[in-house]
């Protein structure tokens, strides 16, 4: 028996979900940054399993973008973090209130 | 048999994420990350999507991550301090957001009536050959954007890391930037200037 494929959506909205309690409360950057990554994920999968029941590969090419939209994603934001605790001396985002009016 | 996979591997990354979201240490986070992006690249297995797998644990554990890992063991993080200020408001507010998109998302599902049941997996739906057949052809320009895509983001990344050169950020004595003097301010003793950490 397969697994239909509503499991595999509500598997995603739950793990997109998680993510989004993650980037709304964390107040480390780099968590937050984990968070949206896991958001990116659940909907990589959702993506798949939409594949899968339409039987189209191009849903496999465009979650290989995804991929690497992440990857690129991750090293600025990674590095736009060092920058600004090189200036700061943290990453926590309460601390980070420059921008606040 | 699909079932008991399936299963196993959705409770374990549901699991994990929690404790990706819910764990004080960042490292930790990240190593938990790690194990729902396996669980993860097993249910893309089971999707018929086994080339996906194999970049998801190449290109995300084996590399975001790291990266992820460096950047925390250069800055040190270590757990999260509890600061009080705004701390319960923030958390209601999340947990609608989060209820409100899963709820959106459910009710969406609810709503399309299409066929729950997948089919058989079929060889031409596997086939890497036309996978790549696809990519180099249909998807090309895509293709080659995202190779610009990511070497901008290399020169962006090492324009951003960089340690500034001597004379270039830290501002000549008695005369802060203009950065520095906004951060001061607003931060009120928190920061110290460029120049005397070195």
């Amino acid at each position: 028996m397969t697994v239909p494929i509503s499991w595999y959506l509500v598997l995603a909205s739950v793990l997109f979900a998680i993510g989004t309690v993650g980037a709304l409360t964390r107040r480390n950057g780099i968590t937050i940054f984990l968070s949206i990554e896991l958001m990116l994920n659940a909907v990589n999968l959702m993506i798949l399993a939409y594949a899968r029941l339409l039987g189209d590969q191009a849903g496999q090419v465009i979650v290989f973008f995804v991929l690497a939209v992440a990857a690129a994603e991750a090293a600025i934001g990674l590095a736009l973090f060092i920058a600004v605790y090189r200036l700061r001396r943290t990453i926590d985002v309460n601390r980070l209130n420059l921008l606040r009016w | 048999m699909e079932v008991a996979i399936f299963s196993i591997f959705a409770f374990l990354a549901v699991a994990f994420a929690v404790v990706v979201v819910a764990h004080p240490h960042p490292v930790k986070s990240t190593m938990s990350m790690v194990v729902v992006l396996f669980c993860l690249a097993v249910l893309f297995v089971l999707l018929g999507a086994p080339f996906v797998a194999a970049l998801q644990v190449l290109v995300y554990t084996g590399a975001i991550l790291v990266l992820f890992l460096f950047v925390l063991m250069l800055l040190n993080i270590g757990r999260e301090r509890a600061t009080p200020s705004s701390q319960p408001a923030q958390r209601w507010v999340a947990l609608i957001g989060a209820a409100f998109f899963a709820g959106f998302l459910g009710m969406l599902m609810w709503r399309t009536h299409g066929p729950d049941t997948l089919d058989a997996l079929t060889p031409d739906y596997l086939s890497i050959h036309r996978l790549s057949w696809d990519l180099f052809t249909t998807w090309l320009l895509p293709f080659e954007l995202v190779g610009l895509l990511l070497l901008v983001a290399v020169v962006a990344a090492y324009a951003l890391a960089r340690a500034p050169l001597p004379g270039e950020m830290s501002a000549p004595p008695g005369e802060a930037t203009a950065l520095q003097s906004l951060a001061a301010n607003g931060e009120r003793g928190n920061v110290e200037p460029e120049g005397a950490e070195r």
